[in-house]
């Protein structure tokens, strides 16, 4: 993991007391709100429904076990105890005061965190595959990319107003794509051209929101070394000729549909023409060097655990259940990932306690070397568990709320905070993924269905990345009142795609009957190797249309 | 007549005026008693009548393009770069062209909606004289020049980006 050296402790410092000074001139009326806006959002504080909201980075999604227990401390001495882990791999608390966040800040760059530009119209947090540098099937550990993105990305003086936010995501395994890079504004694609050479596949202009698109590939091969300057000359083209009129038209998508990919691309390649021998150029040294902070954490030679895995799922149901749904293969042998869902009915997903935060600051300490990860579906990962443990660490996480077995089905459903707490939202969220996952209780029949991804968003804003769900929900305003919107055939892997409006929308009590309408359709009509998504594409829309509406 | 920030924090009487584009059927009203910055694209129409006036620069809005004066920026004493809503970054872009891409080597101003917060960015990009908006507290300009000491990236004010510069 990334260690901070005396330049980013200095950064780091000279942001907070920057901070402090900006809150102390909006709170004696010096900056107006609408000149304090910016300046708040870049430092992660929204006013929300009830109270600021404060969102605080988590790069890439890495987390150390001290990290957590600071934040643990943070939520009970400014907030309520609890705090939210996001699509975004970020954290966010609910009822900060104001006047606080520069103390906060303060607490958190003792522990090498910060929240900046977590929102606002600048370059955001970039995001990557929670399994990085674990898996064997990556081309390359995509974290040093990201770090460098983070670097360069943080307080850049030319990028730091924007027409809209920008997000980066960067994804290094050929089979999968865990962090999305399709619906960013910048995905990046590790990939070995044909003299194996590393370098990025450049997606740019994908995204959710008002007008989802699915990002297009710009450049099918970019040498890593040019990585920044391609990205600054992505910026500024963006900066320079991104919409700025219409707020609902300033993200790049709009730009590249406007200009066409390759009318886009052109633009870019011009301009990168002038910058991509200039300073910014990466060198392999930095590179190494990053890399560096990356290392593997010391790994016993171990051997699979596999008989004795068999004979504690022989003789446990539970934990045989959770093992086929919650891991997967490390590259190492002897080792597991384990993804400890935040999905338990009836909590909202993605919420934690205080004591939840030090209990996982716990299980990193004792299972996975002080190391977790926050996935965009809003769970958390221990990365380096020993297999010979598992079956400890499953009895530790089941009483604390941790041992759903449900990763990747039905129940891991993907929900934005809603109207329970979100200012923009038009309709509840929380409520609606209560209600399916109490529908949706037994875990055979879950199990049975496969992996479906059901995202649910409270507004068009899309943090719930309904669009991409495989089962996306709504929520919508129609004069006061809330319903629900669903669209099937979405996907954010590497078969990107938007789902398909399904008709007119529902009551919310109507919410867990129409999922299981269309479960039912699937359940009808799959073929024995088929996925909800591999059956939505063959049958179309039509047959689910005429089951729930009829 | 407005005080205008040097780079260093430090504040001056300056005299430029900034001559607004003019409506259709009107023509530029350039005062005689003082020197001015016109709009860019008309001062290169007028270029036979403006070249070698050290009293003429010219100003760019946000939304105009630097690269119409690509070859000429060193024949402008000064050049303004107008953010029309503090919020408008166009005109960081601007300033980087100008002094990488073009080379200009002679004073660039930030006029317009320039905040005290802002500051800093603007001369990580290029610019070195500023007129603040006439409501802000100027005694705070030095303070917010210089928040930070150092920046990740390469920059005019550097062009070492910390990578390179921790490479030693």
């Amino acid at each position: 993991m990334y260690v901070y050296d005396e330049h980013d402790r200095q950064m780091a410092a000279e942001r907070v007391a920057q901070f402090r000074d900006q809150t102390r001139r909006a709170l004696a009326g010096e900056l107006s709100e609408e000149e304090f806006l910016p300046l708040r959002l870049q430092n992660g504080l929204y006013v929300q429904r009830h109270a600021p909201m404060l969102r605080i980075c988590v790069p890439y999604g890495m987390l150390r076990s001290d990290q957590l227990r600071r934040l643990a401390r943070i939520t009970r001495d400014y907030d309520k105890g609890y705090a939210h882990f996001t699509t975004r791999q970020n954290v966010q608390l609910n009822w900060p005061a104001l006047e606080d966040v520069p103390d906060i800040l303060a607490d958190l760059a003792e522990v090498e965190m910060h929240a900046n530009q977590t929102s606002g119209n600048c370059i955001r947090n970039t995001t990557t595959d929670q399994f990085s540098g674990v898996q064997a099937d990556e081309i390359t550990d995509p974290r040093p990319y990201c770090e460098i993105i983070r670097q360069w990305s943080t307080f850049h003086p030319e990028f730091a107003f924007l027409p809209r936010k920008f997000k980066v995501a960067v994804n290094a395994s050929e089979k999968t794509d865990r962090a999305a890079i399709r619906i960013h504004d910048i995905g990046l694609q590790i990939v070995r051209n044909d003299a194996g050479e590393l370098g990025f596949r450049v997606h740019v202009g994908g995204g959710l929101g008002r007008t989802p698109m699915v990002g297009p590939v710009i450049r099918e091969f970019l040498p890593e070394l040019d990585l920044l300057t391609y990205l600054e000359a992505v910026l500024r083209v963006y900066n320079r000729y991104g919409r700025r009129d219409n707020k609902f038209k300033a993200r790049i998508k709009i730009l590249v549909k406007a200009l066409t990919p390759e009318g886009f691309a052109e633009k870019v390649e011009a301009e990168w023409a002038h910058i991509k021998d200039s300073p910014t150029r990466l060198t392999p040294g930095a590179i190494e060097r990053m890399k560096g902070f990356f290392t593997e954490p010391p790994y016993e030679a171990l051997d699979n655990a596999t008989d004795l895995l068999a004979r504690q799922r022989f003789e446990n149901r539970g934990f045989d259940q959770w093992l086929s749904h919650n891991l997967d293969v490390h590259k190492k042998p002897g080792y597991a990932i384990v993804t400890l869902t935040l999905k338990k009915t009836g909590t909202p997903p993605g919420d934690v306690t205080d004591q939840q935060l030090e209990q996982i600051a716990d299980l990193a300490d004792e299972f996975s070397f002080g190391e977790v990860r926050v996935t965009h579906h809003q769970n958390v990962v221990l990365a380096d568990v020993r297999q010979d443990r598992l079956l400890e660490l499953w009895e530790a996480v089941t009483p604390m709320g941790f041992g759903t077995a449900n990763l990747n089905t039905l129940t891991d459903i993907i929900c934005c905070p809603g109207g329970d707490y979100c200012a923009l939202a038009n309709a509840k969220s929380i409520p609606v993924a209560e209600a399916i996952q109490r529908r949706f209780e037994d875990l055979d029949y879950l199990y049975d269905l496969g992996n479906i991804d059901l995202n649910i968003s409270g507004c068009m804003n899309a943090c719930g990345h309904h669009h991409v769900g495989n089962i996306g929900v709504l929520g919508v305003d129609k004069k006061g009142e809330e319903f629900y919107q669903v669209s099937l055939g979405g996907s954010s892997h590497h078969d990107a795609d938007i789902g398909k409006i399904l008709g007119p929308s529902f009551a919310r009590e109507d919410m867990p009957e129409v999922i299981a309408k269309i479960i039912d359709v699937y359940v009808d009509q799959r073929t024995e190797e088929e996925e909800f998504l591999d059956t939505y594409r063959r049958i179309g829309i039509k047959p689910f249309k005429e089951r729930v509406y009829a | 007549m407005p005080d205008v920030i040097n780079a260093d924090g430090t504040v001056r009487q300056d005299e430029w005026v900034v001559v607004p584009r003019p409506e259709d059927g009107e023509s530029l009203d350039i005062p005689s008693d003082q020197p001015a910055l016109i709009p860019a694209d008309l001062w290169l129409a007028g270029y036979e009548h403006f070249t070698g006036n050290d009293r003429i620069g010219v100003w760019f809005d946000s939304h105009d393009e630097p690269e119409i004066i690509a070859d000429k920026v060193n024949e402008l004493p000064l050049i303004g770069v107008n953010f029309p809503r503090f919020v408008d970054g166009r005109g960081y872009s601007i300033a980087r062209l100008l002094r990488e891409r073009f080379g200009y080597q002679n004073e660039l101003r930030a006029i317009g909606d320039v905040l005290l917060d802002q500051l800093q960015f603007m001369k990580r990009c290029g610019f070195d004289s500023y007129v603040l908006r006439a409501d802000k507290d100027i005694s705070q300009a030095a303070k917010c020049l210089n928040f930070f000491s150092q920046g990740y990236q390469a920059a005019t004010d550097t062009d070492l980006p910390l990578f390179r510069r921790r490479a030693g």
